[in-house]
């Protein structure tokens, strides 16, 4: 296909095929897809292995250069605009989530990145795919009920109070 | 066990770094896994689209490494036969759940919010290292050490 022939659309599917590319291969050289690696740094006990922590700091370190510069831009290149999470709130809900998120990382060396990653070593990696990846989709869905069905009951709790407040109820 | 590999934990830190960048450049949107693809099933139309194209050229990435990157040391992972199932399943339900209720996992906060100076992703990312590094290391050592 002829980037100049392409349509507005393809050009921004083309790109974000281009970013998961990149990001995959990313991951597959660091070997971050390989959770005894990942486990042979978050065990301190044994012999311990830093590499994870040059991981993060390679890519935070470009994206920290790249993103604030990215960012004085009004729009993206390819799209009408920016989508960036807009809480600024250090409420319970972060706290839990990152808690239990490092827990269940703790136990498998696995997080969502690497879990996708499995699909690209089928065969080989077909028992953790089977087991890890059907359980971090439902651990998902149930994530997502549970905090719209939170965020329902606080916001009519919000009008309960509202009405009591100017007697309606 | 692993052994430290600095030169690939860079080089491979820094594409993961830059694949993050050029979805934020070219699309404006955020390369957390976890959002990207808990939010997958419940898009429509272009919001659908990008995910979908993105989790299949991370896919494709990683798999073209494991095809022809073994002059730089890269394999493909293999299961863990012996690796408990009960273990793989609770791990599984604990990431979805809590990436989903803490907004983030490792990519999300830990590359594109550290990235992005936030202080949610700063406060989530040393939560989920510290519990991480906690429950590795005394399921891996010291539980096996006990009487």
């Amino acid at each position: 296909m002829n980037p100049d022939e392409a349509s507005p659309l393809e050009r921004a599917l083309l790109a974000a095929f281009g970013a998961g590319l990149v990001f995959g291969a990313g991951l597959a050289l660091s070997a971050m897809t390989h959770p005894e690696k990942v486990l042979g740094f978050l065990d301190l006990s044994g012999h311990w292995d830093p590499s994870l922590l040059l991981v993060l700091g390679g890519a935070t370190g470009i994206a920290g250069i790249a993103f604030p510069l990215i960012l004085r831009r009004k729009t993206p290149l390819l799209m009408a605009d920016f989508d960036l999470p807009s809480a600024t709130r250090i409420d319970r809900r972060l706290i839990f989530g990152a808690l239990l998120f490092g827990l269940g990382w703790g136990i498998s060396g696995y997080c969502p990145g690497p879990a996708v990653a499995l699909l690209a070593a089928l065969p080989g990696s077909g028992r953790e795919a089977l087991l890890f990846l059907p359980a971090l989709l439902i651990g998902s869905w149930i994530g997502r009920w549970s905090t719209r069905a939170s965020k329902a009951r606080s916001a009519v709790q919000r009008i309960d109070a509202n009405l009591l407040d100017r007697g309606d109820l | 066990m692993s052994s430290f590999t600095p030169v690939s934990a860079l080089l491979g830190g820094l594409l993961i770094g830059a694949g993050a960048s050029w979805l934020l450049l070219s699309l404006g949107r955020i390369a957390g896994i976890s959002g990207v693809v808990g939010a997958l099933p419940f898009s429509r139309r272009m919001e659908f689209a990008w995910r979908a194209l993105f989790l299949l050229g991370l896919v494709t990435g990683a798999g073209l490494l494991y095809r022809y990157g073994s002059t730089f040391g890269v394999q493909a992972p293999l299961s863990r036969i012996d690796f408990p199932a009960w273990e793989l399943i609770v791990s599984g339900l604990l990431v979805g759940y809590g990436t989903t209720l803490g907004s983030g996992c490792t990519s999300g906060h830990g590359v594109c919010g550290l990235a992005r100076r936030s202080p949610r992703s700063l406060v989530a990312t040393v939560i989920f290292l510290l519990t991480g590094i906690a429950t590795a290391s005394v399921l891996r050592h010291w539980l096996e050490n006990w009487p």
